[in-house]
């Protein structure tokens, strides 16, 4: 901290380009022209490093974990609990047991609604969440509350983005069972204010998720500090492989918690009739896990902690301030979404061409956007469209990128303009 | 860019911006939603069937410039067609956009549909171009309410 903190006082400088080269798909050509990559929000691609660490654990010492009495089993498993650890440092997480691997913020939502929900949550209780959740923390939810008889109740987003907090102080009530919302919304790009979200549900008891998928990957996170109870985010966000992501949450809720999946390695001892649950994390670990994803993952952390997360964060501000004033000049533009607080997701609509033409017309050009409901079907029809095309910024991108991208937007109106 | 000129011919670009027979029709005789959950595509598709003969046909909804054109086109060129040659249609127009035909072969049939030729060089845009024809399709062989290409 004691660099940044320097760094900040002088002039900010970052050069995606010194990153840029650890990026294979980077150079690729997508129809004959240059690949400019603006859907990261979807996944991001990934450095050379995470791609040999995965590489160099099928090559040389792939096992099975915590099973082997074999120095090949004895290496993987080092490298997997040390992949744990590496995470745990990376959110500042008070112990890697308390860092459950799991297949993505998906299943590491629907592992709380199972494990800990079930449990705790009946009927007549009541659930928090924000309208502008994507399906990941919804369904998990609908499907809980239809089992148990509980109930959803949603915090409104207005006109720009953001949630409607008086709203949400008044939602909050004795039939409170949880508050589950999104760190940073994937369509407006909006960062919730999480710290206030959680002392306003702590003071009533109420344990708080954050789904942090779009968060962890730009910004500096620390749980201890946000004081959440669940935190969810995937690995193929950040750099890493998809089939892996994390749960993290506090420790006396995992130990109260029921078990996920039954299988191996979740067990103590097993009789015929019964078993016990092995410690935490593994009590949430069945079967064989994803051991390569683990390594790339936590590679994927060692290359952003080089990167430096405050200094990405800017970067990606500078990206996003620098893609908002280009974009809002061209005549006809519709920018969904103007939260002060905001990372690299810009969602839009321009003029009365829709999303898939558009992406399909950027495609032509090599340039990678998302078009569609982005997973939020509810927002969409809350801001009655059908469809939004979304471009999402990482730290190698470029300006000059955003300017090819925008040049092709103003050619994509007169190509539509019949 | 000529590629993408292939694929969005003007006669696609002009259905797009004024589309034809767009409206509600009070007396249809079959009404369909029609919709493509993943990029949410939405139409209904008003019918309407005399002795096998469709009289009238109609949309409304909104999609992308291929789905709306070629709802729009097949309501111009269905309209006064029987059941049978309205499914020889269907047949045909199905084979030209996923490829399996060459539509030099078959201009005359196709008229203006021979437009959507391009369609089969991108496979992502299939779905788009036959959504209105698959309901369509769905409205003439089987009593169900709603098509969707998912």
């Amino acid at each position: 901290m004691e660099m940044t903190a320097r760094r900040t006082e002088e002039k900010f400088q970052f050069n995606p380009h010194q990153y840029r080269g650890d990026f294979p798909i980077l150079g690729e050509k997508v129809h004959g022209k240059q690949l400019i990559y603006l859907d990261n929000a979807a996944t991001t691609q990934k450095p050379i490093q995470v791609i040999d660490a995965i590489s160099d654990y099928y090559r040389h010492y792939n096992a099975n974990v915590h099973r082997a009495i074999h120095k090949l089993g004895e290496t993987a498993t080092e490298a997997f609990e040390n992949s744990r650890k590496t995470i745990a440092r990376f959110i500042s997480a008070p112990s890697e047991k308390q860092v459950i691997f799991t297949r993505g913020t998906t299943e590491a939502i629907n592992l709380v609604a199972s494990g800990w929900g079930r449990k705790f949550i009946g009927a007549g209780d009541e659930i928090i969440l924000s309208e502008m959740e994507h399906h990941s923390n919804l369904i998990p939810w609908q499907l809980l509350a239809k089992e148990v008889g509980a109930k959803l109740k949603f915090i409104p987003f207005k006109e720009d983005g953001t949630i409607d907090f008086p709203v949400y102080e008044t939602l909050l009530s004795s039939h409170t069972k949880l508050v589950t919302i999104t760190h940073m919304s994937n369509v407006f790009g909006t960062i919730n204010p999480v710290i206030r979200i959680v002392q306003m549900a702590h003071d009533r008891g109420i344990p708080v998720l954050f789904d942090a998928a779009q968060s962890v990957p730009h910004l500096p996170v620390n749980v201890e500090h946000l004081n959440c109870d669940f935190f969810a985010f995937s690995g193929h966000k950040m750099l890493g492989p998809t089939g892996i992501g994390i749960l993290y949450a506090k420790s006396q809720i995992l130990e109260n918690m029921n078990p996920y999946q039954g299988g191996g390695e979740m067990i103590s001892s097993v009789w015929f009739e019964e078993a016990t649950w092995n410690e935490i994390p593994h009590k949430f670990e069945a079967g064989t896990p994803n051991i390569a994803g683990a390594i790339g993952m936590a590679k994927a952390v060692e290359y952003l902690e080089n990167v430096g997360m405050v200094n990405l964060t800017l970067y990606e501000q500078e990206l996003t301030t620098h893609g908002l004033e280009k974009m809002a000049e061209i005549p006809g533009m519709k920018i969904y979404g103007a939260a002060p607080e905001r990372g690299g997701i810009i969602s839009f609509n321009l003029g009365d061409i829709h999303p898939h033409d558009l992406s399909h017309f950027l495609d032509q050009q090599g340039i990678a956007v998302r078009a569609g409901h982005h997973c939020a079907q509810p927002v969409m029809r809350k801001l009655n469209i059908a469809a939004t095309t979304r471009v999402s910024f990482y730290f190698y991108n470029t300006k000059e990128e955003i300017d090819s991208f925008v040049d092709q937007l103003k050619k994509a109106k007169e190509f539509f303009a019949y | 860019m000529e590629d993408l000129r292939d694929l969005y011919q003007e006669v696609i670009l002009d259905h797009n911006k004024n589309p034809r027979n767009f409206h509600k029709m009070d007396r249809a005789t079959k009404v369909l939603d029609s919709q493509n959950p993943l990029c949410g595509d939405h139409y209904t598709l008003f019918l309407l069937l005399e002795d096998d003969v469709i009289k009238d046909i109609s949309f409304e909804g909104s999609g992308c410039a291929i789905s709306k054109a070629s709802a729009s086109l097949m309501s111009s060129i269905l309209k006064g067609k029987s059941r049978k040659e309205a499914e020889e249609l269907f047949q045909l127009f199905h084979q030209v956009v996923t490829g399996e035909i060459d539509p030099v072969e078959h201009l005359e049939e196709l008229g203006k549909l021979a437009a959507f030729a391009g369609v089969s060089e991108f496979p992502a845009r299939v779905k788009c171009a036959i959504l209105a024809w698959h309901t369509m399709h769905e409205a003439l062989n089987e009593e169900t309410d709603s098509f969707s290409t998912e």
